[in-house]
């Protein structure tokens, strides 16, 4: 945590009401996202509960593993669960870019024009928190290996058809949301922790009620006792008013609540197995004991469902929120990224390639990790040209420093064949960036890109002097407005604006084997047997 | 003294408890384990602890005396491990055996999932419920669990007569004294199969240790107080608390507490703790990292008292401070301005 968020944090100890840490919003917002609810059942790591989905707030889709210890159930669910979301998955893809490029032909090394399809639009999910991105992670793994029926060798228990294909689209949108400014799979309290500090930790903050509250206070119920109201408060049964936003759920739920409920579906399915043994399916005693299962689906249904609603509204509450603030500049450009991550991987469905492996290889890991410290950087540059505050930060590490100028003096480098301009700017700032002599510093919010190194650094009086170096034009004269006027305010910053491409590394094949070598394939092949007893 | 039903007599009552379902997942891996003889711990254990392949020795395991009281428990236990020691060729596994570890001058006792011993020399038996997943656990239940393990074999060197004031990585190779590693047992992946993993605890141990020795004695703690303070709820014959809200909280108030975040997910007075300590706007409510970076400044108040302006002169995290609220203001005004102009 920077000192400007602390700064954040303590006023809005002060105010009781969350304070702004953006002046923009800085990641995309789809226009249709999907918000998805998941809870994990208590008995196993990874095993599912129950999901809330959809793209209507009004109308949300509720699937729920009855018993989460049965198996067969929990494939059910699954199936059940893609069908929902792959629909929604595949419709982004409706629409086409054709993005034009260029590439060599191997044989002749002539250029040639070649086009690739980029989706219009990718998904958008927004989960409540990081837990439930992790939960979805597990899931992913759990199922992307599985064999299906259609499978040459579907072995023992062959899962729905659509159940592998989730797996392997919950993997790459929980691989996608580790990479820096991605916004395909995004936790709803990042998001607002991202642009908003409440006066309260950033482990409090995992609460997505509880840093909600911060922006829902008034003066009457300040941020402190509404999030503790939300974290703590109780109904008369013992259970919390605000039921925590998952993956896990409250443990005095599971004692009084859902425990019961399932015991109760189990009773009510032990019976109807009985009955159907002693006086055959079709008969009266069955048939009403195939309704009381019915209901007792429909009861845990019901208290499942209200469990998860709070967060579901919050989820959207926090939507509403994001939505207050302008878009940042560059989110366009990042979002093709995401555009791009979500066409390859529909690409490589497609395509028939196998699924995620269980761990990468040296060469994919190497190349996620360097893609991953890339974004990084480019994120963090234009979160900071995006916004005054980002910027700040930046300036208060001594990383930028913005004054006015307060002398332009012409200067020319003589030592070609015709001169160049190479004006001697000086700037009177407050900040206290680590301004080395010789050090080159880049223009931001310029005209065009401007680069400068600078020559005379007086910190008594807060001056420096530049000597500008770029982006004046070809002539002898700088052009016009391309230099900044005595008295305008400027900000240079000491790291590039552009993120630095790194050399890029071997293909796969000719990586040699002290480096991983060209990857195997065996071991991940789908298996039949795995996870089940 | 029951930290839970004082925190709910103080209105703070704590956020935890184990879902009955985690309670039950974890009972059944353990059962299942330990079922025909420990057939599937032994599979692991064999294989872990490098052992050859035709060794088939049957498995003893004496009865520990479950349903006594814990100091019955434990001297069975010794009785038991002096016997398995003596036979070095033979297999014994001592289920939830009872240790005694001397912590701050008082007799502690302590209850391992198990502890396996062969050749004279034994190892503590971990088993945990979360799985290992790919090869890979969750580092920071690891990390517990290797926590847990070390005071159980600080326990059993204890009990095996190790001088205290060896090195922690020294292994005196006394009869019954426990290996430094520790077999961690956990499902593989998503199924209810076993996997062990032999995880080496000494520098846990030597943590163990270090925190043992500094700890004051219970005595001494006591002297510290005032006199007369206490944490007894006096029940009356229903159960109920009777001891007023002002005293207990004034008895609470009595033991300083370091507060931080992190309290709230262990400590179950960690909501009573915060409560005051936003009463009284200490810095550490924001995060352990909020008070180094504010140097000196220990309140909410002086903290925004310095950003605007009213810092003692020289003070360098105040004059940070200050700088980062004109920033700070700088950049919301351009906002404001730039909104102004767009409307």
């Amino acid at each position: 945590m920077s000192l400007l968020s602390t700064l954040a944090r303590l006023e809005a100890v002060r105010s009781g009401h969350a304070e702004p840490l953006a002046t923009v919003r800085h990641r995309h917002l789809s226009d249709r996202p999907l918000v998805l609810v998941p809870l994990a059942a208590a008995a196993e790591d990874g095993a599912p509960l129950a999901v809330l989905l959809g793209t209507d707030r009004s109308a949300p889709r509720l699937h729920i593993v009855p018993q989460p210890l049965n198996r067969g159930q929990r494939y059910a669910f699954l199936a059940a669960f893609a069908a929902d979301l792959l629909p929604y998955l595949e419709s982004c893809a409706a629409e086409v870019e054709r993005i034009e490029g260029s590439e060599k032909d191997p044989q002749t090394g002539e250029k040639i024009v070649t086009f690739r399809e980029l989706s219009a639009d990718a998904p958008q999910v927004i989960v409540p928190n990081h837990g439930a991105v992790q939960h979805l992670g597990l899931l992913g793994r759990a199922t992307r290996f599985r064999r299906t029926a259609e499978d040459p060798d579907p072995g023992r228990y062959p899962a729905p058809a659509q159940v592998p294909l989730l797996g392997r689209w919950l993997t790459h949108l929980t691989d996608r949301a580790k990479v820096p400014g991605s916004s395909l799979l995004l936790p709803m309290t990042g998001l607002l922790a991202r642009h908003w500090a409440t006066g309260q930790s950033q482990l409090e903050d995992q609460h997505l009620g509880a840093q909600l509250a911060w922006h829902r206070a008034t003066s009457e119920l300040p941020g402190a006792e509404a999030a503790r109201l939300v974290e703590s408060g109780r109904d008369e049964r013992g259970q919390l008013l605000h039921p925590p936003a998952g993956p896990t759920t409250d443990p005095r739920f599971d004692e009084k609540l859902l425990g019961p409920a399932i015991g109760r579906y189990d009773a009510a399915l032990a019976a109807l197995r009985h009955a159907q043994d002693e006086d055959g399916p079709e008969s009266p005693r069955a048939q009403s004991a195939q309704a009381s299962a019915e209901r007792a689906v429909e009861q845990l249904r019901t208290l499942l469902h209200a469990v998860m609603l709070p967060t579901w509204h919050d989820v959207w509450h926090g939507l509403d929120l994001l939505r207050t603030l302008p878009p940042g500049a560059h989110l366009p450009e990042r979002w093709e990224s995401d555009r791009w991550s979500f066409t390859g991987h529909r690409e490589r469905v497609a395509a028939g390639e196998p699924p995620q492996p269980r761990r990468d290889d040296a060469v994919t890991a190497a190349r996620k990790l360097a893609q991953r410290e890339r974004e990084q950087v480019r994120t963090d540059v234009q979160e900071a040209l995006d916004d005054p505050l980002a910027m700040a930060e930046r300036r208060l590490a001594g990383e930028a420093f913005s004054g006015e100028v307060t002398e332009l003096v012409p200067d020319w480098d003589t030592s070609g064949r015709t001169p160049k301009p190479r004006p001697l700017l000086t700037v009177r700032t407050t900040d206290h960036p680590h301004a080395d002599l010789g050090r080159e510093v880049h223009r931001a919010w310029g005209p065009s890109v401007q680069k400068a190194v600078i020559t005379a650094v007086d910190p008594g009086q807060g001056l420096i002097t530049v000597r500008v170096a770029s982006g004046m034009g070809r002539k002898k004269e700088p052009e016009p407005g391309s230099l900044p006027a005595v008295g305008e305010r400027v900000t240079f910053t000491l790291f590039e604006l552009t993120a630095r491409q790194s050399a890029p590394l071997p293909e796969p094949d000719d990586t040699p084997w002290t480096h991983g070598g060209p990857p195997s394939a065996a071991q991940d092949s789908p298996t039949a047997a795995e996870e089940w007893e | 003294m029951d930290k839970t039903a004082l925190a709910d007599r103080l209105g703070q009552p704590a956020p935890f408890g184990r879902s009955p379902f985690a309670i039950a997942r974890g009972n059944i891996f353990e059962a299942r384990l330990k079922a025909d003889g420990c057939a599937a711990l032994l599979d692991p254990l064999r294989s872990r602890l490098g052992l050859p392949a035709g060794d088939d020795s049957p498995l003893r395991v004496p009865d520990l005396l479950p349903r006594s009281g814990p100091a019955a428990r434990a001297a069975r236990t010794a009785q038991a491990l002096a016997e398995a020691v003596a036979e070095p060729a033979a297999w014994t596994l001592l289920d939830h055996p009872m240790l005694r570890l001397t912590v701050a001058g008082s007799p502690a006792y302590l209850e391992p999932d198990a502890v396996v011993v062969r050749g004279g020399r034994c190892t503590v038996v971990e088993i945990k419920s979360f799985p290992v997943l790919d090869g890979a656990a969750d580092p920071a239940k690891v990390g517990a669990a290797a926590r847990q393990a070390a005071v159980y074999v600080l326990a059993l060197q204890e009990a095996a007569g190790q001088r205290a004031d060896s090195g922690p990585y020294d292994t005196q190779e006394l009869p019954g004294s426990p290996e430094l590693s520790v077999l961690l047992v956990c499902p593989e992946d998503f199924s209810n199969r076993p996997t062990a993993e032999l995880i080496d605890i000494r520098r846990e141990l030597a943590t163990t240790r270090r925190q043992l020795a500094r700890m004051t004695r219970i005595d001494e703690l006591l002297d510290a107080l005032p006199p007369g303070t206490s944490f007894d709820l006096v029940p009356d014959v229903a159960g109920q608390p009777t001891r007023p809200v002002a005293e207990l909280t004034a008895a609470v108030e009595s033991v300083p507490a370091a507060y931080s975040p992190e309290c709230l997910s262990s400590c179950e007075l960690g909501f009573h703790c915060r409560s005051q300590a936003r009463c009284e706007g200490a810095v550490e409510q924001l995060g352990r990292g909020v008070r180094g970076e504010l140097g000196s400044i220990r309140s909410v108040g002086e903290a925004l008292a310095a950003a605007h302006g009213d810092a003692p002169e020289g003070d360098e995290a105040a004059a940070r401070l200050g700088y980062a609220a004109a920033l700070r203001a700088e950049a919301l005004g351009a906002q404001a301005m730039a909104g102004a102009v767009a409307g």
